[in-house]
């Protein structure tokens, strides 16, 4: 089936929450609101025509300032049975920070969800272990944010366990530092 | 007796790794066990995350292009592929056949560098150390070709939006040709070595096995998903380069377990062979850079095409900056966003662009292969031996630069 087919497909299912649906390349992406990802997932995964099986990747986008909603999550959806793609795309806003875990409709979601939480800070609703993945746990701040400086001034973003160290350290040498 | 039930059994933690032989890099999985059984795996990833998507994000494409070779290590011309492949779509660049074909020998080159690393430590692993000397023999061979074509062997960044950096000689491709005469002796060699090896059988069949539902819902790519019977290449469910120009087979295992996939990645060696040698004999002469080909400025932004298509450029012009355009780019906050994948020897890389219309992708998101398998680690562990912990971390192929980014 083609991408444009599967888009309309989900226009006719679920009208009201589709917003926009954009082709560029041969791809087509489906921009949607949060609320209903779970059932809209459910609907391509189990839909014997569509079969949406593996889910490729999970991401997040930071549209500081150039878009109304700042967040999007990104679904890259594939069947291998048919052999068609389609990208949905769910908005998330700053305020209210989160989205519906699809943990529960593919297992490969765990971790990108979780880099997803990581580097964006969106919290998924029903993740069975929504943890930082990448950066330390103690770790502040979202890096991939548009917000979060590439290079940071050291001190105000220092890591600040880093003293703790070099304390320990120190109090654990048996000879001098020179 | 008495003492007997008095005796009580508790969950040992032992931690696994970051500094550890066998786990490929700096992965740490915390291990439950239950006298040699493990019950509960949890993997820690991360140690080698260096941002690699962040500092995409501040870079123009063709500057950006060198940090892919530091995600995947050993097969880091693949990776340049793969992100060359993705901008050449986003950017609507169309690459010289010439150029496609070098760019399939070596994407194929690489798949078998790939392998021979991961068959030499896999073995090395569980115990049989022979094959390790010879295959890095072998390897050391598709370096030297890596060498005559671009002048470095690890972190080669070889190929360029819009075709290579430059031709390749006679001598690389007579060298090339008899590689590709040379080399299905050697994958015999390795199967000798381990093939009917009793200890080998007895470590690999029947352990870490997926169905191919698991697998799929895993999220694998590659030969680790092959293994489980699931024909799912890129090169032919989605042809990129001169992959629609061979013949080909993938092979795919029936069980699922680790013996199947070490069968995949065997076969693998056999049929990237053969890809190479039809590559060399249909190798068509031309240019290999595209004349829209960007400077690594992108001051003319990605979707401004020079008003007068110029002549070819020489080899190697690629580096030269292009002058800067003068009008601006014309579109105000249009997104357009694309995801490539390619075959990379360990999986599906994909590439998820998203620009704004400027030289630089407002977002580059890494679809990494590893990271998606590590995470399959806690349901090919969980319930098996220790001892196979380690052969599971070497049949899912992973490189921890890729997995963390």
């Amino acid at each position: 089936m083609g991408p444009l087919e599967i888009a309309d497909l989900i226009k006719s299912k679920f009208s009201s929450d589709v917003k926009d649906v954009v082709e560029f390349q041969g791809q087509v992406s489906v921009l949607i609101k949060r609320d209903n990802v779970r059932e809209i997932m459910r609907f391509l995964r189990q839909t014997p025509e569509l079969y949406f099986d593996y889910l490729v990747d999970l991401c997040g986008v930071d549209y500081l300032g150039k878009k109304e909603v700042r967040f999007e999550v990104v679904y890259h959806l594939m069947s291998i049975k048919y052999n068609h793609m389609i990208r949905i795309k769910a908005e998330v806003p700053e305020d209210d920070c989160s989205i519906d875990s699809v943990v529960d409709i593919w297992a490969t979601a765990n971790w990108h969800e979780r880099e997803c939480f990581d580097m964006y800070g969106i919290v998924f609703k029903g993740h069975p272990d929504l943890r930082r993945i990448l950066m330390p746990e103690d770790w502040e701040g979202f890096p991939l944010r548009k917000d979060y400086p590439l290079k940071s001034d050291l001190g105000a973003k220092e890591w600040k366990k880093f003293k703790e160290v070099i304390e320990i350290g120190k109090k654990n040498l048996a000879y001098e530092v020179r | 007796m008495s003492v007997k039930r008095d005796l009580k059994t508790k969950l040992l933690t032992i931690n696994m790794g970051p500094q550890h032989p066998a786990t490929h890099g700096v992965l740490r999985l915390v291990l439950e066990l239950d006298g040699e059984t493990v019950v509960n795996c949890k993997p820690y990833v991360g140690y080698l995350h260096r941002g690699t998507e962040k500092l995409g994000e501040n870079r123009t494409y063709p500057m950006a292009l060198p940090l892919t070779d530091r995600l995947d290590y050993v097969s880091s011309m693949a990776n340049n592929i793969g992100f060359c492949v993705a901008v050449e779509r986003l950017l609507g660049i169309e690459v010289p056949e010439r150029a496609k074909y070098i760019r399939t020998i070596m994407a194929e080159l690489t798949r078998i560098a790939n392998h021979i690393v991961w068959i030499a430590t896999h073995a090395l692993d569980i115990g049989a150390m022979t094959v390790f000397l010879y295959s890095m023999r072998d390897r050391e061979w598709i370096l030297e070709l890596y060498e005559m074509a671009c002048g470095a062997r690890l972190t080669v960044t070889y190929p360029r939006i819009g075709g290579v950096r430059a031709d390749v000689d006679q001598e690389f491709l007579d060298h090339c040709y008899k590689f590709t005469e040379e080399f299905p002796k050697r994958v015999e060699q390795y199967e000798t070595l381990i093939d009917q090896n009793r200890i080998w059988l007895q470590r690999t069949k029947g352990i870490g096995v997926l169905t191919a539902e698991e697998a799929i819902n895993l999220g694998l790519t590659g030969p680790t998903l092959r293994g489980s019977g699931v024909p799912y290449d890129v090169r032919k469910f989605a042809p990129y380069d001169a992959y629609d120009k061979v013949e080909f087979e993938v092979p795919v295992g029936k069980v699922g377990d680790v013996y199947d996939r070490y069968r995949c990645r065997m076969e693998e060696f056999r049929q990237s062979n053969s890809i190479i040698r039809q590559c060399l004999e249909k190798m068509p002469s031309g240019y290999v850079l595209a004349a829209d080909a960007p400077g690594y400025d992108m001051a003319a932004g990605p979707r401004k095409k020079p008003a007068q298509p110029s002549a070819p450029k020489a080899e190697g012009a690629a580096d030269t900056p292009q002058p800067p355009a003068n009008q601006p780019a014309e579109q105000g906050p249009a997104f357009e966003e694309i995801y490539v994948a390619t075959e990379v020897p360990k999986g599906e890389l994909g590439f998820y662009f998203v620009s704004d219309g400027t030289g630089k992708p407002y977002r580059m998101r890494i679809r990494a292969p590893s990271f998606v398998h590590a995470s399959a680690l806690p349901k090919m562990c969980e319930g098996s031996l220790v001892a196979d912990v380690i052969a599971n971390i070497g049949t899912i192929d992973i490189v921890l630069g890729e997995c963390d980014r």
